[in-house]
């Protein structure tokens, strides 16, 4: 299973979501689907995507926010599971890619490829909703039944090591991050229209 | 435990009315009156931790969602969560609120805690974090509304150095 076919089969439903992304592959390859001001790429700080997520699930709780993580980040910050297992918003998908790699850095394997099971642990830490899956086809089934399942879900997605060949875009941090929190206060104010003075 | 609680009422106190709605905390001695009113307190959200560089990610997620937060820490956990400080708050221009419980200097009995006191100051001047310190109680309520001011309005994480004369009762 290739990420980027991941990506694409899931895009569309990543239009009503905000959606935060680790550095390198995932970011390019979401980015050359085409980007959205829903989208932010947290192109550095390893491991803060799924914090990233938290914060903005429990500070949003009528928005559906979704985290596409991966394995290299997520073994960094394991503790952020449990973090998110304690407070089990139930408007966060947590999508972790596992490529058992850390592809962006010459491809050095994580210790998901000696057995480390990022399922397991989800589970054990008490994330509600947790999976593994190996083909595109039952991705994209995990994808809409966790998004439509008012229920914290961690899914674990075994890609393929492959990637773009740069990592680069001509979108700048800081242009993606204001964008990004400019759009997220006007959907809340299309949700609450303020009032007239 | 002599770490004094109407201090650390007047510290809540001020971060409340600074407008602050999240605190995110991992437990330290000088911090259980501050943790116990985060707890007590509907109108907060206080998210505990397991490492104190989450509480950076879950900060920047609340500033995108437009709510103000505060990271409740030992300097210890300070040390601990520079790599998101630098690599998250600095690059993506994120204010944070940073109360750092200021161990291991003057009156330190606890030898454990004693490097990291040195190394605390240093660290954040080097880091660029403009910083205060909260000693007294006269000052602080207005210390930490002029810090959660700056962070604001520079976008970039600003410390307050919790000292042993405001938390401590001997």
């Amino acid at each position: 299973m290739q990420r980027v076919d991941c990506l694409k089969s899931v895009y569309a439903e990543l239009e009503d979501c905000l959606v935060v992304t680790i550095m390198g592959a995932v970011a390019a390859e979401l980015q050359s689907i085409g980007h959205r001001p829903n989208f932010f790429y947290l192109e550095h700080a390893m491991g803060l995507a799924s914090s990233t997520g938290l914060g903005l699930a429990l500070c949003l709780p009528e928005e559906k926010v979704v985290v596409l993580d991966g394995d290299g980040s997520l073994l960094m910050n394991l503790g952020s599971l449990s973090t998110m297992a304690r407070y089990k918003p139930r408007n966060l998908v947590h999508i972790v890619f596992d490529n058992e790699s850390l592809l962006s850095v010459g491809g050095f394997p994580t210790a998901t490829s000696a057995g480390t099971d990022l399922e397991g642990i989800a589970q054990a830490c008490g994330i509600p909703r947790s999976t593994t899956v190996r083909c595109l086809e039952d991705f994209t089934v995990a994808v809409s039944e966790a998004l439509g399942a008012d229920e914290l879900s961690t899914i674990i997605a075994k890609v393929e090591a492959t990637g773009p060949r740069v990592y680069v875009t001509d979108l700048t941090m800081l242009e993606n991050r204001f964008e990004f929190s400019r759009c997220v206060r006007d959907r809340a104010s299309r949700r609450a229209p303020e009032q007239p003075r | 435990m002599p770490v004094s609680e109407n201090n650390s009422r007047l510290i809540y106190q001020a971060l409340k009315a600074c407008g602050v709605r999240l605190l995110s905390a991992l437990p330290e001695t000088w911090l259980v009156h501050l943790i116990r009113m985060a707890e007590d307190d509907p109108e907060m959200l206080l998210v505990r931790l397991a490492k104190e560089e989450e509480g950076v990610g879950i900060s920047a997620g609340a500033h995108l969602a437009g709510v103000k937060s505060a990271m409740l820490m030992q300097n210890h956990g300070f040390l601990a969560a520079i790599n998101g400080i630098v690599s998250f708050a600095h690059l993506y221009k994120i204010p944070l609120l940073m109360l750092i419980s200021y161990r291991g200097t003057f009156g330190e009995r606890d030898p454990w805690q004693t490097e990291g006191g040195n190394v605390t100051e240093p660290l954040l001047r080097a880091l660029g974090i403009p910083y205060l310190f909260l000693a007294d109680p006269v000052t602080a309520e207005k210390r930490i509304r002029q810090a959660q001011t700056l962070a604001e309005s520079s976008l970039q994480p600003v410390a307050l150095l919790l000292m042993r004369d405001l938390m401590w009762e001997e």
